[in-house]
């Protein structure tokens, strides 16, 4: 019979003490940093007392990169260094980016790297580096606001951003420092902001439109769970897109030549657009002003409502046939609905406010601060997600936005999840080799609804290497698509008859390669080596406690389910990982956890097999 | 790589009896008690054991719901377990059924002709789904019973249903299109 552990009276860990978390919306025009306090999710002001953050980073020859309302002093005098809206180019090639537009805003350089970078006074960057800077920011103002080191953050993404954005976001969290619990789609967590306050059951449609991004989801809540039945949008369309519409139409009226106009006037522009459609809210006609023009003569002019509308109502139209599809792949009707909630800055519009009153058949409601709503909601799961709750029954069931599919012979595509599944999702394919005693296959993977390779977006390749070599046609390789509860994919593959398991490379499309990441990390750090140390001990420390208060709290809960032996093995891998946790060598540690691994992973299963049956039985009981 | 146990029906998952004839209320109250049970959200902060376990847990749990709620999926899945193969055909359709195949096609290649459109898109939608329907309670009463004979010709059924399924993707493909002007 194994030894009862006793700790020493005042020293055992409390296995529910309050740790930081806290809600990122990391949003196109401004972001935001929020957390539940006192039961109530707030967003949480900076110094002088500003709670939205703009997503504005500024490089300077020398010293930090600026971030925030002081960058964006400099937008118009220094445009080439203030870089805006970030968002727009994460996880994108540079031939997305610079698709229909015809004036560069930014000094994209061409690079062998599939990330494009932007050439600053401070270097060539990555916009995956410039997220990472608006990230830290939000980072330090959270834990000098809460007083403490935050364990974890939820941040949220546009519900249609595709793997590769979602991976890239993954990856500046992860240069900032920051530990994400969860990427959580926008309009779920506005969903979520909402739901819970107004506390309604049914079906809610959040109608999201920010800065740079457009989404629609459709969701049912039951009981504390949200289900996301459908979501659709378009991460190229956003409130800027309306500035540009606009700004186009300014410069065809002034008689410009869009050829002659500098960085920093287009910059001009579009802030002047931006104020005139803001102005028209609440005005039917508003005085414009350009100085842009090269002989120095200012030009006015006058922009009414009715100009307006025409202007912006192909962009609202847009989002209306998405508003369509999401229904049609809900299958619910427009009567079915509870309410349309409005998320977003742009959605203040009156235009848009009545358009989508007149597609939805209801008022849409738009008393929740649509600038928050999303880090609340973000706030609200990150508090759960840590463990501050631990009997919360809020259960967030999401879907992916986007088929999955794989490049097959001619350049087809073969759908391997469909859009709108819900996730966590895996599904495995089989597949045979081409030539006798061939050890590596390619698997192309790609995103979107069309039959055609060259219409979907390339997500990457995953370079299958390690199986046996055989007679072709022989071999029996299944390989496991899987995209977990962030609405990211991983690959595994085993070959069937040998039972060996592939090694798997993944080449993103549009993304950072680990050693890509690793590098960046390490020229983050002044004093390099010293510090990787001290990252991967604090790494291995940080999982070696997760690990130990699991086993710990799941042998309390049900140590009797364990035989004599395996809770001997347990046990002794227990001991070893907590010789080594405190002291300094991240590689004993690493080497300590696997064995807990090991030892511990069939009782994890079993577990967890075990509490869906005592749910399913419990609820014989409650259904009838 | 340790896995979870996969070799439990899906109807044995939910604990609900293995029938064509399911509750659908009562599944999906079953769903989202299991998912209370395992999702990755529960396991957020807990070891990296854990947190892969319970993506494969849930994953499996999404898995047998997306099946069991869907009429042909799930009859396709019973059959399965019957040990017939659904894809398998014996038999070529009879003339009838590929004469209707061939008319629902022509009417949906005339659409973008059409006068109006969408309204045709619906009429070939509804026509579908009343196929559907029929096909279904066929489907429903051939399941019920266990002679080989009524196995092949529930097959046979779902082998419909499922060109009736692609038809209806087609019709969801032109909507699309005929939506985004």
């Amino acid at each position: 019979m194994a030894l009862l552990q006793i700790s020493e009276p005042g020293q055992a860990a409390e296995p529910h003490q309050h740790k930081l978390a806290v809600g990122i919306d990391l949003g196109t025009t401004h972001s935001l940093v929020a957390s539940v306090r006192s039961g109530k999710a707030e967003t949480l002001p900076d110094a002088h007392g500003a709670h939205l953050l703009p997503s504005v980073v500024r490089y300077r020859e020398t010293g930090a990169p600026q971030v925030g309302a002081i960058a964006k002093q400099s937008a118009i005098s220094d445009p080439r260094n203030t870089i805006s809206s970030v968002k727009r180019y994460v996880g994108r090639g540079l031939a997305d980016i610079c698709k229909g537009c015809s004036r560069r805003e930014y000094d994209f350089v061409d690079s062998d790297f599939s990330v494009p970078r932007i050439r600053t006074v401070a270097g060539d960057i990555s916009p995956v580096e410039v997220s990472a800077e608006i990230l830290k920011n939000l980072k330090q103002r959270a834990e000098e606001t809460l007083g403490g080191e935050l364990t974890g953050v939820v941040i949220t993404v546009p519900a249609y951003f595709d793997d590769a954005q979602r991976q890239s976001t993954k990856d500046a969290a992860q240069l900032a420092g920051l530990q994400v619990l969860r990427l959580l789609n926008e309009p779920t967590a506005a969903a979520v902001a909402y739901g819970l306050d107004k506390g309604s059951e049914g079906v809610h449609v959040v109608y999201d439109l920010g800065g740079g991004t457009f989404d629609i989801s459709i969701l049912r809540l039951n009981r504390g769970v949200f289900e996301v039945m459908s979501t659709a949008g378009n991460t190229a369309l956003g409130g800027d897109d309306f500035d540009r519409a606009i700004a186009e139409w300014l410069i065809q009226q002034a008689g410009l030549d869009p050829s002659t106009i500098s960085a920093g006037q287009t910059r001009a522009i579009l802030l002047e657009a931006c104020r005139a459609k803001e102005a028209l809210s609440d005005a039917d006609a508003v005085h414009v002003f350009l100085s842009v023009t090269n002989d120095d003569k200012a030009w006015q002019g006058e922009l009414t409502r009715v100009q307006l509308y025409e202007l912006i109502d192909p962009l609202i139209q847009k989002t209306l046939s998405s508003c369509r599809r999401a229904l049609r792949d809900a299958g619910i009707s427009v009567d079915e609905i509870e309410d349309v909630v409005m998320v977003g800055g742009s959605t203040r519009s009156p235009r848009v406010r009545e358009r989508v009153g007149e597609f939805f058949h209801r008022e849409p409601m738009v008393d929740i601060d649509p600038d928050k709503v999303v880090a609340a909601g973000a706030a609200i799961q990150a508090d759960i997600l840590v463990g501050n709750k631990p009997d919360d029954e809020m259960l967030l069931l999401d879907v992916i936005p986007l088929s999955l599919g794989i490049e097959t012979m001619g350049g087809l595509v073969e759908k391997i999840i469909s859009r709108n599944t819900t996730i966590p999702s895996a599904k495995a394919q089989d597949f045979t080799t081409f030539k006798d005693g061939q050890t590596a296959l390619a698997v192309h993977v790609v995103q979107g609804e069309r039959e055609l390779v060259s219409d979907c977006r390339s997500l990457a390749r995953f370079e299958l290497r390690g199986i046996p070599p055989m007679v072709a046609g022989n071999a029996r390789i299944r390989v496991t698509f899987q995209v977990d509860a962030d609405g990211l994919l991983s690959v595994t593959a085993r070959e069937q008859i040998s039972g060996v398991e592939s090694t798997v490379q993944v080449k993103p499309s549009f993304g950072l390669t680990d050693g890509e990441i690793e590098t960046m990390l390490r020229e983050s750090m002044s004093h390099a080596q010293e510090d990787i140390t001290a990252r991967m001990l604090r790494e291995q420390q940080v999982e070696a406690n997760r690990i130990i208060d699991s086993v710990e709290s799941a042998i309390a809960a049900d140590g009797q389910l364990l035989a004599d032996v395996e809770r001997a093995q347990i046990d002794a891998a227990l001991t070893g990982l907590r010789q080594v946790r405190d002291g300094d060598d991240p590689r004993k540690i690493k080497q300590a956890i696997e064995s807990l691994n090991k030892a511990s992973t069939d009782f994890a299963a079993r577990r967890m097999d075990e509490s869906i049956q005592s749910a399913m039985k419990g609820h014989k009981v409650d259904e009838f | 790589m340790q896995t979870v146990d996969l070799s439990s029906n899906f109807f044995a998952l939910f604990d609900l009896p293995v029938s064509f004839d399911v509750d659908l209320d009562a599944l999906s109250v079953r769903y989202r008690e299991a998912q209370r049970a395992v999702h990755p959200d529960k396991f957020a902060n807990a070891s990296e054991v854990e947190r892969r376990l319970s993506v494969q847990m849930a994953a499996r749990i999404n898995e047998a719901y997306q099946i069991l709620k869907d009429p042909l999926l799930r009859g396709r899945y019973l059959l399965e377990l019957q040990g017939v193969a659904p894809d398998d055909a014996d038999t070529s359709f009879d003339g009838a059924f590929l004469m209707e195949q061939m008319e629902l096609r022509e009417r949906l290649a005339e659409v973008k002709n059409s006068a109006n459109p969408v309204q045709q898109l619906h009429v070939i939608a509804s026509d579908i789904a009343v196929h559907d329907k029929l096909l279904i309670t066929q489907m429903a009463s051939l399941l019920s019973e266990t002679s080989t004979k009524s196995l092949q010709q529930a097959r046979d059924v779902s082998r419909k249903l499922q060109f009736f399924r692609r038809l209806n993707e087609e019709v969801e493909t032109l909507e699309d299109e005929l939506g985004d002007y």
